[in-house]
């Protein structure tokens, strides 16, 4: 451990915590405005959309298995698969399209 | 009171399998990417086990690297990990009575992007045991992923280690398809922000908007957007005070 870079590591532990901490800890009310209500009702999708689309297509750095994963993906969800089903199937496919001589 | 979660330690840590398994993979990634910029592999190990966050750890070591300021590092810190602020307020809406402080404060460490998807999903509100659950696989999967990927590099063949990538994404579609076909003002909300993202992603215009701050821009307008056009019904307050 050298001691400049455990400071760097500490100021930096320390910034992403508070920035954690602070509001989850400090905030205690019931939100009552029905816009309020509803931005944080959409809020946790529209963030998982935001990361997912497009970097799905570009995680297993192949286009074409990629997209098979996504699409294997999206049908057993909309069958209402588990989250761990859904995942390993994706993987397990594209890890399978992976070995096509064009993919 | 009934203002308890019924989702106790065990349905946490089954839920946070997937992403614990998606962790390893993104974070035997870092550790190669620590070692390979010149960080020790306790250094890395360190770095994954009090930061717990991807995108800021990676921009960290490169502060590290090029011997940046301490107020730099602070500022990237800031800016990258301001999402986990919103991700808070949100979740706060979402905690059962258990919540205390103290609990609050342990939880906090653990709020990640997938981590806050899963448990701010989730039907009913949750409880420190279900969180701490859903932290404990993801924690574990980050510090060995980077702990392996430091020391080794190459434990896993190629192959395997990038159908790996998609794991985390799919897990993602499996939480954002369900509710989609019930509920008209998420599937409005995935596919504004969806097209948001490529949009910042491909468009030259906007690629200087780094990716940091496009998922928190593309999310917050797509959720303004349906919570005007889409404003959730007093009836399904009502439902999910009942629920609660």
């Amino acid at each position: 451990m050298r001691p400049t870079i455990l400071i760097y590591i500490l100021v930096m532990a320390l910034t992403t915590y508070l920035v954690r901490m602070i509001p989850f800890t400090a905030f205690r009310k019931k939100i009552t405005s029905r816009f309020a209500r509803s931005f944080f009702h959409y809020i946790p999708y529209a963030v998982l959309a935001a990361m997912t689309f497009p970097a799905i297509l570009y995680s297993t750095g192949s286009l074409l298995s990629a997209t098979v994963g996504l699409a294997v993906a999206m049908v057993l969800a909309y069958f209402g698969r588990s989250l761990i089903v859904v995942s390993l199937a994706a993987s397990f496919v594209a890890f399978l399209v992976g070995f096509l001589p064009f993919g | 009171m009934s203002h308890t979660s019924p989702y106790r330690y065990f349905d946490g840590l089954r839920d946070g399998l997937p992403i614990g398994l998606g962790y390893l993979s993104v974070s035997f990634g870092f550790g190669i990417t620590a070692v390979g910029e010149g960080l020790r592999f306790l250094e890395a190990l360190i770095i994954s086990m009090t930061n717990l966050t991807s995108a800021g750890q990676v921009a960290g070591v490169t502060v590290i690297v090029a011997a940046g300021t301490i107020l730099e590092m602070i500022l990237t810190q800031f800016v990258i990990n301001l999402r986990y602020s919103l991700m808070g307020i949100t979740l706060t809406q979402r905690l059962d009575c258990r919540c205390t402080t103290p609990h609050r404060l342990l939880m906090s460490f653990g709020l990640t992007d997938e981590i806050f998807a899963v448990a701010a999903s989730k039907p009913y509100p949750v409880g420190p045991s279900y969180f701490y659950g859903l932290m404990t696989l993801p924690y574990i999967g980050w510090a060995g992923g980077t702990l392996l990927g430091a020391l080794a590099g190459q434990i896993l063949p190629e192959s395997i280690r990038v159908a790996m990538g998609i794991m985390i994404y799919a897990m993602f579609v499996a939480i954002i398809l369900p509710p989609m076909k019930k509920d008209r003002g998420v599937l409005g909300a995935v596919l504004i922000a969806a097209l948001l993202s490529c949009a910042v992603a491909y468009l030259p215009f906007l690629s200087w908007i780094s990716e940091g701050f496009s998922i928190i821009i593309c999310a917050v307008v797509a959720a303004v957007v349906m919570a005007i056009l889409r404003p959730i019904s007093d009836e399904a307050d009502a439902k999910e005070e009942g629920q609660a």
